[in-house]
């Protein structure tokens, strides 16, 4: 039996029990806006906030957010990552290079994103530049710690079988760093997407004037209340959906060896 | 010291020559010469006759692996050379192969794809399929070549390096403790297939095993190491048929003798 649900076969039964328990939690919540009689203007009960919701649909500023802001990660996320993975994978492979820069590394990483506000927009203006420079600084500097420890922490015998076959040059890095430091890599994707998703809707409040973390704003200074639950649901929502998107990655069969050895 | 100008170069493969590893940055000259515990290997001097299946067997820690490393090209000697065919070693080749205690294969490749890369070069992708469908049905794995070295046994495992290292067409075999962690009955089984495969192909092989027995069975020639800082301690030549009896005649008195060196007394 293993505690990581490996062997779970009755998915359809664990996914079941996760969408009664949403519902059970709703349902809850509604009762208790009733029977304690909240004002709505406290907080608005589940049916309120998702009439309020269906507002946002109909006239289409819902959809028009959601681009925005999955627009702005996408953009801030892929270009973080295109250039974090080969970063690492250098600094992976040249320990000299890794002591000297993982200090930097280490020092630039705790800064909140959010702190770089007042840079990000003196430096890129407004609109969606500098919710995409913040997006990438979140993005990156972990990212480039998770594929260079992948990378450094590879199994010296690949490394040896490999040149004992002369695999050599981008080949090398292709088919045996890339591949070995993977499910490291994908780990690194998956947490910093959420991340990324976290510092978009922050960035949002304050940079620009459209997207998820806009519409909460924008909802509180016109009193919605009903709006501003229905937009934290549909981010935690969206953030679920792209957390699944990544997990994907996981399950595939060159990529899961490593936790099975574990 | 040395004595690989005693012997004619083309009877012998690879040929030790006042070998020393040390493992430190601070590694001279001078520390060289006077031994001390950090000394993995001093002053090792032997030869490999060609096509010999030739067994390494000394105490666990001896430097068994390193030296075997340093043969194979992954590591340099702190002084000394190592010569094969005569031309000292530069780095790993891929006609010496070498097959790993464990986790040798790559687990992001499944055995079909591991196997291949010992033919990476071959061009013809037509030849390569054949092949490597012939190497996978002779190490018994026929049908299991779409499988991840983790969805196989520790035993098909390490037939599938096998198979990996055997489709190179390797000159030399290295192999450092290849079936240690395998049942008993698997692991005769794969002494056995090692010695078909030491009949079938022109491999000189070398073979670390903390197993007397097994190096009494399979080797051509033993080499016995000793503790820390390791020298060589005895070279011993086994020009006996296969199968063999350990239990009767010469073969018993060699094992006794072999326990006896490595310092157990009891067990016989
Ligand atoms: N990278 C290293 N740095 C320092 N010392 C090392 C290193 N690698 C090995 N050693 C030392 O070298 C000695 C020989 O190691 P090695 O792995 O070659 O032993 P071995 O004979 O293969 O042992 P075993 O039979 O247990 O596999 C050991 O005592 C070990 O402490
Ligand atoms: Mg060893």
């Amino acid at each position: 039996m293993s505690l990581n649900g490996q062997g779970l076969r009755n998915w359809f039964a664990v996914r079941w029990s996760a969408f009664l328990l949403s519902f059970f939690i709703m349902a809850l919540w509604e009762t208790a806006v009733h029977v304690f009689d909240v004002k709505p203007e406290r907080f608005p009960g589940v049916m309120q906030v998702l009439r309020g919701l269906w507002e946002l649909i109909r006239d289409g500023r819902l959809l028009d957010y959601i681009v925005a802001s999955l627009f702005r990660v996408t953009w801030g996320y892929l270009l973080a990552v295109a250039l974090a993975v080969p970063l690492g994978i250098f600094l992976g492979t040249k320990p000299f290079w890794r002591m000297a820069v993982n200090p930097v590394i280490q020092f630039m990483r705790p800064i909140s994103p959010l702190a770089w506000i007042p840079i990000a927009l003196l430096w890129f203006g407004i609109g969606d530049n500098p919710a995409i420079f913040l997006i990438f600084l979140a993005v990156f500097f972990p990212m480039v710690l998770f594929t260079t420890s992948g990378v450094a922490g590879i199994n010296p015998t690949y490394l040896y079988a490999a040149s004992n076959f002369g695999i050599t040059g981008h080949e090398f890095y292709s088919r045996i760093i890339l591949q070995a430091a993977l499910p490291e890599i994908i780990t690194g994707l998956r947490i910093t997407l959420g991340t990324a998703w976290l510092v978009i809707v922050a960035a949002e409040m304050i940079a620009v004037k459209n997207g998820l973390g806009y519409l909460i704003v924008d909802a509180r200074n016109s009193l919605r209340m009903d709006q501003v639950l229905g937009g934290m649901l549909v981010i935690g929502f969206i953030g679920l959906l792209l957390d699944n998107l990544v997990r994907q990655l996981e399950r595939l069969p060159s990529v899961r060896w490593k936790r099975l050895k574990q | 010291m040395n004595q690989s100008s005693v012997r004619p170069q083309s009877l012998n493969k690879v040929e030790i020559c006042g070998l020393y590893k040390v493992y430190e940055e601070t590694s001279s000259e001078a520390a060289l010469d006077s031994i001390s515990d950090r000394h993995v290997l001093t002053d090792l001097n032997f030869a490999v006759p060609a096509r010999s299946f030739t067994c390494f067997l000394g105490p666990s820690g001896c430097g068994k692996s390193t030296l075997l490393r340093i043969i194979a090209g992954f590591d340099t000697p702190s002084r000394g050379e190592v010569l094969v065919d005569g031309d000292p070693v530069c780095g790993p080749n891929p006609k010496h192969i070498f097959v790993f205690q464990e986790d040798g294969l790559f687990p992001w490749f499944t055995a079909y794809e591991n196997i291949e890369l010992g033919i990476r070069n071959l061009k013809d992708s037509q030849k390569r399929h054949e092949l490597v469908l012939e190497y996978l049905e002779m190490v018994g794995l026929k049908g299991f070549g779409g499988y991840y070295p983790h969805e196989l046994s520790g035993g098909m495992r390490r037939r599938a390096e096998v198979a990996r290292a055997l489709i190179a067409n390797p000159d030399i075999l290295f192999m450092d403790e290849p079936f240690g962690a395998l049942d008993f009955v698997t692991r005769l089984q794969m002494r056995e297939e090692m010695l078909n495969v030491h009949a079938m192909f022109p491999t000189t092989i070398l073979f670390i095993t903390h197993d007397i027995d097994e190096a009494i069975q399979l080797a051509d020639q033993i080499v016995l190491f000793t503790e820390r800082p390791t020298s060589v301690k005895e070279v011993l030549s086994l020009g006996y048929p296969h199968p063999r009896d350990f239990t009767k005649g010469d073969l018993a008195v060699l094992r006794r003798h072999i326990y006896r060196t490595m310092g157990v007394h009891a067990a016989l």
